[in-house]
């Protein structure tokens, strides 16, 4: 069985974004780079299924520009066997997700694990589009994952706890963050990733129309919060608690 | 204009996410509701009461008990022929689903809207609320996730709906409800709680969570919560979680005790009325965003409270 793992390169988790002052967007030039971390634990979760054998091969796609490379890179040096890179700037989840349908299309994969969503546009759409597209069940916000037969049961993080289902395959599983621990990749691992295969694509290739439906009109950054008082001791705390009415 | 709002619930009652829904949608036009469910009755009977809303479309039927999204995925799109917009909560339940209802229709879901400002342009946060975006939709229907904290709750009494019974679209097949672990919580829920206490890392571990936390909780009537390392670290379960990741929350007061004020949290609790911060390192970044700070040792500020209280 393989499992095609979708990956995005955003802005590393932990810088902090600033808005371009053109307010049209967020600056990303000279601004370090990485796998949505959401991806990260999905490319472990697939490299772990192939460890107990429930998988042969793992794909690993990113839609995105050039530079993409370098995360399926990563991918490829945490375990993956080879990648494909569908060349295109900032594609919609709409857009990604019929990608996706396509490339499942041609590989029929038993599952697509992906990250719940990316960082940078915070959209949480992409699996559940693309579930929707080949008609297949979805298990996302995924905490824990077990394939048995030609079924997989995912324990999903749900308001209030955890749901689980069982999904036929092939499904198509979206990751929460406590899903696994990502492993690092070892330097001899990077190495060898360099010499596994990577293919270029373009949306043309597979015949997808990725013209994008929504505008940004502007992007502000948020009101800022300013520091309010630090009181003294719990006798003002609790004297402010009754200001407010919130204690008797 | 004509909209859609799924309703959020459990079969049994009306969960308050919807009534913020209703609120965006009725900023868009006339506002019909969808209960999806199994014996949902009386759920569809809270919905034709919220003010605003004109008709309850009812569709009970087994395959919805669960509301799995494969089911209810292709009801909605069904119902979508006579309808411009179809608004969910961004519950993990809308989550869950509308985005499939988007793929069936061909459109580009807007998520997590903070605010209308046409009908076809709306703000979101990007970034994990670092950036606030206003886009613009060109696609002919909208489908749309609005985050509750940031509309006003619509009535929820003075409504009088007509009720309307849809049919079922059937079980797809492809997945089948197995169990459901949901915690008993018999405090006020985190999205809709006017008080929420939530602890850290600092709290050691699960025992001491429970022990320091909880009494304030009960003391204030607040709601719980916690950082995300509180919860990877196992002191609580992960529906307790507050941040980018997490539950997004706006309660009147939010006290974080012991908590830094990691990015990815205050992503989750910024929009919060006043924040109460206690913390014993005076650097910690929480205390940039604490309208009152207690600069302390948790262990004897939170009992001393506590005993205040």
């Amino acid at each position: 069985m393989k499992i095609i793992v979708p990956v995005k390169r955003v802005i590393d988790y932990n810088v902090k974004p600033r808005v371009k002052p053109d307010g049209l967007g967020v600056d990303l030039a000279n601004v370090k780079m990485s796998m949505n971390p959401f991806d990260e634990i999905a490319v472990e979760e697939a490299l772990r299924l192939r460890e107990k054998g429930v998988a042969t091969e793992v794909i690993a796609v990113s839609i995105g520009p050039d530079k993409a490379q370098e995360t399926l890179r990563t991918a490829l040096a945490m375990g993956a066997d080879r990648a494909i890179l569908v060349v295109a700037e900032d594609v919609e989840p709409l857009g990604v997700a019929k990608i996706l349908a396509k490339i499942m299309g041609e590989e029929q994969p038993g599952l697509v694990i992906l990250g719940k969503q990316a960082i940078d546009d915070d959209s949480n759409q992409t699996g559940q589009m693309l579930a929707a597209l080949t008609g297949r069940p979805q298990g996302t916000f995924a905490n824990t994952v077990n394939v048995s037969g030609d079924a997989v049961h995912v324990a999903r993080e749900v308001d209030g706890g955890l749901q689980t289902v069982a999904l036929k395959m092939p499904a198509i599983i979206t990751t929460d963050l406590r899903l696994n621990e990502p492993r690092y990749a070892s330097l001899p691992n990077i190495m060898k990733a360099k010499s596994k295969p990577l293919a270029q694509k373009t949306p043309a290739d597979y015949g997808v129309d990725v013209s994008p439906r929504l505008k940004t009109l502007k992007v502000i950054e948020p009101p800022v919060r300013s520091a309010g008082i630090k009181v003294a001791d719990v006798d003002a705390l609790v004297a402010k608690l009754k200001e407010m009415g919130v204690a008797a | 204009m004509k909209t859609l709002v799924y309703a959020e619930h459990d079969n049994a009652s009306l969960k308050d996410a919807t009534l913020a829904v209703v609120t965006a949608a009725s900023q868009i036009g006339e506002v019909h509701i969808l209960v999806a469910g199994s014996g949902c009755g009386a759920v569809a009977e809270a919905a034709a009461k919220i003010a605003g809303v004109t008709t309850v479309h009812v569709a009970d039927d087994a395959a919805y008990a669960q509301q799995l999204a494969e089911n209810v995925a292709p009801l909605v799109a069904s119902l979508m022929a006579s309808y411009d917009a179809f608004l969910a909560p961004a519950t993990s339940n809308g989550k869950n689903i509308a985005p499939r209802v988007a793929a069936l229709l061909d459109v580009m879901q807007i998520s997590d809207i903070l605010s209308v400002e046409s009908a076809d342009t709306f703000t979101r946060p990007i970034y994990a609320g670092n950036a606030i975006a206003t886009v613009q939709s060109s696609d002919a229907k909208k489908v749309i996730t609005v985050r509750g904290t940031a509309f006003a709750k619509a009535q929820e009494s003075s409504g009088s709906a007509t009720i309307a019974a849809v049919a079922s679209t059937g079980d797809a097949g492809t997945s089948t409800f197995i169990s459901a672990e949901i915690a008993k919580q018999e405090r006020p829920e985190l999205t809709s709680a006017k008080i929420i206490v939530s602890g850290g890392r600092a709290l050691k571990d699960a025992d001491t969570f429970a022990a320091t936390i909880l009494p304030l909780a009960d003391k204030l009537g607040a709601g719980v919560g916690a950082s995300r390392a509180a919860v990877d670290a196992g002191f609580v379960p992960n529906d307790y979680q507050v941040g980018q990741t997490g539950k997004i929350v706006a309660p009147e007061v939010y006290v974080a005790v012991g908590i830094s004020g990691a990015i990815q949290h205050l992503a989750g609790m910024k929009d919060s009325k006043v924040i109460i911060a206690i913390n014993k390192d005076e650097d910690a970044p929480i205390f940039q965003v604490a309208d009152i700070g207690l600069v302390g040792d948790l262990f004897t500020v939170v009992p001393e409270m506590v005993g205040k209280l």
